[in-house]
């Protein structure tokens, strides 16, 4: 690790201070409302069903959490609860492998990158998001032998679809962090 | 001492290891995850705790949006869309509106008893025991096609059981929970339901899997007409027989099997209450309640013809004519009017039951019959006899042998054929519907 990126951490350091403050009990009612958004949600908005909050909160975690132990645990722990809802036909660890996965990359990514600028932060959501379907797609066909379909054109648009909705979610947490802070 | 807060001594050894624990972790963490999904894919068994808690964490609050919802949504609606109605006339139309919102709250509520009571309806009408159900989350994967209802095992709701509504098929229940049920639905992707055209009754497998719902198995001699309805054939031991599926839009003859897309009757995603089959009965598929039936009434004119020969035993002069007879009289015992079309091939192997009058509809005879073969189908868990059905409504039954004779001139004067009824297609697969016409 070079002087520049010790620089970027120190200069992190209080951006930080949003996730040391963030009780458990935060990051779990986080995880309880972004598990029922896309439990109940897609009752209401049948296209919300492409909606990954869950994944959205991973990630902001993740790019928020230089330190990849915590943002992978907490994939893990959204991941397993999300696995929990899923069709009985669908065993556990599905989506916590998935969102292990995206938690540690997004920790480390930020380790490397200025990842306050928003343009940055969308590019790696909606980088995620594909990486996220893609691999949940894989596992399924690999692991469960279940031969689902994958429609790229149709998984980009819903990265995109998700970007736009990370948009005003992500500003929303970085205003909860700042009224935080002060 | 150690930097980064960490407990290890400050040594090149372990700075490395420092170093890569994140990596470790990752490493460690992934591998449970691993060996737990093989455990739980070897075993096949659910890790049923995990389900539980947190089914039983996220179902109360999402139920009670849903009854918020379900109950005010229209409600507020309504209110917002007269906001600017109200605010142009504040003072001239402040009672009115009062008035007008309530009138949307008891339209609400009125619709609402509409709806459950055309559930009620169908649950009087059908002879499976059921028990209504209202959809209060979707599941969280979203190429997996899965909702939860607020009935659980406390409602007597078990694994397996079929979810329909009054249009057509829903899914089945994977997964049961003390208040809440998963419900796989039929546009799953590995979910299959066996069906039965109306007209042929030919047999294939329904599959959504790829967006659109295919019926396979067809081969491509069979004779599938755009617009003619499938109904469940009860072959795979979930839905009971006779439950409408959906209407053909398209049949081309395909690569060794026949190309057949299905329009479902029911939108499974879509719906908001569905009945639970507690006690699959099996029905026939009925004959009388398909539009393109008058399409098929040109064809009556051969069952007149064989009515008018085959009372004629007195004309009977070669072994031909006596084969004639038989096979006519075999025809009609068997429902077949020959020469027309989607009419069922008749076992000739079978010998003519010997009866002199004609039988007039209804006879008990026929009753005995069907529920003998009913009592015979082991599957679904049907229940032995017609009373043993506590919603099989006394009425059904009684009607039961009034359409037992073939009315071919006319299909579509033909009652719907109640719960229990042989099937009319004498050579079906034994194993689920044995042949109506049993010999004395």
């Amino acid at each position: 690790m070079n002087e520049s990126s010790d620089h970027l951490l120190r200069s992190r350091r209080s951006s930080e201070s949003l996730f040391s403050r963030f009780q458990v009990a935060g990051l779990v009612v986080l995880t309880l409302i972004a598990v029922i958004s896309k439990f109940y949600l897609p009752r209401l908005i049948p296209s919300a069903v492409w909606l990954e909050v869950p994944l959205l909160l991973t990630i902001y975690f993740g790019l928020m959490r230089p330190d990849p132990v915590p943002a992978l645990l907490f994939g893990t722990f959204v991941g397993i609860a999300e696995d929990s809802l899923s069709p009985a036909n669908l065993p556990i660890g599905m989506y916590g492998i998935t969102k292990t996965l995206v938690g540690y990359f997004a920790a480390s990514v930020s380790q490397r990158f200025n990842v306050g600028n928003s343009l940055i932060r969308l590019i790696l959501c909606f980088f995620f998001y594909c990486f996220h379907e893609f691999f949940y797609w894989v596992m399924r066909r690999a692991l469960l032998q279940q031969l689902v379909e994958f429609d790229t054109q149709k998984e980009l648009l819903h990265g995109l679809f998700n970007v736009a909705v990370a948009l005003p979610l992500y500003l929303i947490l970085d205003r909860m962090k700042l009224s935080d802070q002060s | 001492m150690a930097q980064h807060g960490s407990a290890l001594p400050d040594h090149p050894i372990f700075n490395r290891a420092r170093s890569y624990r994140s990596l470790v972790v990752l490493v460690v963490v992934i591998m449970a995850q691993v060996i737990y999904l093989a455990y739980q894919v070897k075993t096949g068994r659910d890790e049923r705790l995990i389900r539980v808690w947190a089914v039983s964490t996220v179902t109360p609050m999402a139920g009670a949006v849903e009854a918020t919802r379900h109950n005010t949504i229209g409600f507020l609606h309504d209110y917002f869309l007269l906001l600017d109605v109200r605010e142009q006339n504040r003072n001239l139309k402040r009672d009115n509106d009062q008035l007008r919102m309530e009138n949307v709250f008891y339209r609400n509520q009125l619709a609402t008893a509409e709806h459950a009571r055309a559930l009620t309806m169908f649950q009087a009408k059908t002879p499976s025991r059921t028990v209504a159900a209202r959809v209060i989350g979707d599941s969280t994967v979203s190429t997996a096609k899965a909702v939860f209802i607020d009935r659980g095992s406390t409602s007597n709701i078990e694994k397996g059981m079929a979810v329909v509504t009054p249009d057509g098929v829903v899914g089945k229940v994977a997964a049961v929970y003390p208040l809440v049920s998963q419900v796989l639905l039929v546009t799953d992707s590995t979910f299959k339901v066996g069906v039965e055209s109306q007209k042929g009754h030919i047999h294939g497998t329904l599959n959504c899997g790829s967006g659109r719902c295919v019926v396979e198995q067809i081969q491509n001699e069979e004779d599938v007409a755009t617009g003619e309805w499938f109904f469940t054939s009860g072959e795979d031991r979930i839905f009971p027989r006779g439950f409408p599926v959906g209407t053909v839009i398209s049949s081309q003859p395909g690569n060794g099997m026949k190309d057949v897309h299905l329009n479902l009757a029911a939108a499974p995603g879509e719906a908001e209450e569905v009945l639970v089959v507690l006690d699959g009965v099996h029905q026939p598929i009925p004959t009388g309640v398909v539009p393109e039936e008058k399409i098929a009434k040109p064809l009556a004119p051969p069952p007149a013809d064989n009515q008018t020969s085959g009372a004629q035993p007195g004309t009977i002069q070669t072994e031909a004519d006596k084969l004639l007879q038989k096979y006519q009289q075999l025809g009609k015992e068997q429902d077949h009017a020959y020469g027309a079309l989607y009419s069922n091939m008749p076992n000739f192997a079978t010998k003519p039951v010997p009866k002199p009058p004609v039988a007039p509809p209804g006879s008990g005879v026929a009753q005995g019959v069907t529920n003998k073969t009913l009592g015979s189908t082991p599957i679904l868990g049907a229940p032995t006899n017609s009373t043993a059905v506590s919603h099989a409504p006394p009425a059904n039954a009684a009607k039961a042998p009034t359409v037992k004779p073939p009315v071919l001139h006319n299909p579509v004067s033909k009652p719907v054929l109640p719960l229990g009824s042989p099937h009319p297609k004498p050579n079906a697969n034994g194993a689920t519907t044995p042949p109506p016409t049993q010999p004395q």
